[in-house]
């Protein structure tokens, strides 16, 4: 797989990552270093071998249906660089 | 399932200016699960509360925050799968779905697409004519809701609430087998009863805790058959996708005005572009939603945070072995064991409050005159009210007392009304309340016979009309009943005064 300056700047703007053109170049390369190295994982042959998921046998853990959390609205809004009548407050989006 | 066969409706088909058109239509229906926590936060899941307030900080996206699932929403979705015939997957596993979007802190919303839980199944839809189609469900995924943003408090902010954020989802995706737009409606009121009936999803449209997504597309006749014997998508035209529709009455109308939108782009020459669109119902049309269009690379990946969620076939079996009896069982055991018309066990059957107080009144009681007083009786004093079956102030043992008042013969069928509704608005033994206000209905003839009597004598123009015109007999039976209070056995009046005037 080979990565364009198109697609490296298409992928900053999926990501929300402010790119100058001019940099746009170096990142495309360096994508495709990155890739090519993990290419190396396609020389082997995994058929019929189960993904690994982890590095010791574990269960995904789970919880019961309790409610343990909330009510720390201040907290939750504390980091906003804008908040009112306790939302968030945005420059508006609108479809 | 049934086994009978069934008679499928036709598809709706709409005129275009050059030929008829076919609508296609699948649809993937987003249903809140009753949990109290969220998916994979200990967050409260209740409407309503204060912006913000339901929110852990798992919720919020915060750093260094991990998801832990919600066992019982698992389950919800096993149980949903089950109730729709459908295979479990005894191992799914989660994605993460990227997007930007202020009401999306995470930066990705965590979805099953590659392992969804829940594989192929089907649900029977039947429409008000009789005909039933069953369609087929492709897969149902676990996945977390986004937030809620009001853009009308502020003319240049939008205002972000994460209550609803990471609270979870059932995503059921159908095949396109949905011809039309009753038959989306009806899709989805089926899909709403069995979860209702399951107790998985409350089905609240009004609060957003059912939401559709709808795929449609059209096509000329013939060709949805060619798709159907191939599964070959080459045969059916260029989907659109409307999303987010909250009413029945929205997806119908999105559903027409979507397909001749598309009819009119064909017709003209034009060819119809993939995309998602958004229904205004002020307007009646649909537009596209572009900045959807743009962020539709989700770049989906293993979440790397969630392993694998592994099942035993045990827990699905237990799960299976605790279903309730759900709506088409229940329908049928209602036609067969109570001899109900087809409509009135659909009604019945409806919700399962109504289902439980009609099956206690009939326990008691005739199923079919238990049918007819809950349908007739109670659900229209209750629509009086505006009450809801739960909210009845009349018991099932207080309607079969006056069931069975009616079944003896001790109160008429018009008396048995005015008992109706003084149980209904005074409450009280009905048996004791006939008793107490001397509401049995007269069966002894002699007392009858004696009404009619001073009836006749005193009214001798009237008998002599009568004679010449049998049909006036009924003003002298009204008179009985009258007289009587309206406790005269009807039956017996009507011979006794034809016996009288000699008719």
């Amino acid at each position: 797989m080979s990565i364009d300056i198109d697609t490296a700047a298409r992928v900053a703007k999926l990501a929300r990552i402010k790119v100058e053109p001019e940099a746009l170049p170096a990142l495309a390369a360096e994508f495709n270093a990155i890739l090519g190295f993990i290419e190396q994982l396609g020389e082997l042959d995994v058929d019929n071998v189960e993904p690994m998921t982890s590095v010791t046998p574990m269960a995904l853990p789970r919880r019961a249906d309790v409610v343990t959390d909330g009510n720390q609205q201040a907290k939750v809004l504390a980091n906003a660089p804008d908040a009112r009548e306790g939302f968030f407050a945005v420059p508006k989006v609108v479809e | 399932m049934l086994d009978l066969p069934l008679t499928t409706p036709k598809p709706k088909v709409i005129a275009g200016a050059k030929q008829d058109w076919e609508l296609v239509i699948g649809m993937e229906v987003h249903a809140q699960v009753a949990s109290n926590a969220k998916l994979f936060s200990g967050a409260s899941t209740k409407f309503g509360a204060e912006p913000n307030s339901n929110v852990a900080f798992v919720d919020a996206g915060m750093p260094g925050m991990l998801p832990v699932i919600n066992d019982f929403c698992v389950e919800q979705a096993v149980r949903t799968g089950l109730g729709l015939n459908a295979e479990i997957h005894l191992t799914s596993a989660f994605d993460r779905k990227n997007y930007f979007y202020p009401d999306l802190p995470q930066g990705y919303q965590i979805s099953q697409l590659y392992h969804p839980i829940v594989g192929e199944g089907e649900v029977l839809v039947e429409l008000g004519d009789g005909t039933a189609r069953i369609v087929r469900i492709e897969r149902i995924h676990l996945e977390q809701d986004a937030g809620k943003s009001i853009h009308d408090m502020d003319p240049a902010m939008s205002f972000v609430d994460l209550n609803r954020t990471g609270v979870a989802l059932m995503e059921i995706v159908s095949r396109p087998d949905i011809r039309g737009p009753e038959e989306a409606a009806a899709y989805v009121v089926k899909l709403r009863q069995i979860m209702q009936y399951l107790g998985t999803c409350d089905g609240n449209m009004q609060n957003g805790n059912l939401r559709a997504d709808v795929n449609v597309s059209v096509c000329s006749p013939g060709q949805y058959e060619k798709y159907q014997a191939t599964q070959d998508f080459a045969h059916l035209g260029t989907r659109c996708e409307i999303k987010n529709m909250n009413s029945m009455r929205f997806i119908q109308a999105a559903i027409e005005v979507e397909a001749r939108r598309q009819i009119a782009i064909i017709e003209g020459g034009g060819t119809v572009t993939q995309e998602t669109r958004l229904y205004d119902p002020d307007r009646n049309e649909t537009r596209s939603m572009r900045s959807k269009e743009e962020a539709h690379d989700y770049r989906y990946f293993p979440d790397p945070d969630l392993l694998p969620l592994v099942i035993e076939r045990a827990y699905v079996e237990g799960i299976a072995a605790n279903l309730p009896e759900l709506p088409d069982a229940k329908k049928a055991r209602f036609i067969n064991d109570f001899g109900l018309s087809d409509y009135d066990a659909s009604v019945l059957t409806a919700d399962t409050a109504s289902a439980a107080y009609f099956e206690a009144v009939a326990a008691t009681t005739d199923g079919k005159l238990a049918a007819n007083w809950v349908l007739n009786e109670l659900f229209g004093r209750l629509k009086k009210d505006e009450a809801d079956i739960t909210a009845s102030p009349m018991s099932p043992t207080q309607l079969a007392g006056i069931i069975a008042l009616i079944k003896s013969g001790d109160i008429s069928g018009k008396i048995a009304k005015d008992l109706f509704e003084i149980v209904y608005t005074e409450g009280g033994d009905p048996a004791q309340i006939v008793a107490a206000r001397g509401m049995k209905q007269v069966t002894d003839t002699g007392a009858i016979e004696a009404a009619v009597d001073a009836i006749i004598a005193a009214n001798p123009a009237q008998v002599e009309k009568a004679r010449q015109n049998p049909k006036l007999a009924g003003w002298f039976v009204g008179q009985v009943m009258k007289a009587t209070g309206g406790k005269a056995n009807p039956a017996a009046v009507n011979q006794i005064v034809a016996a009288k005037l000699a008719l």
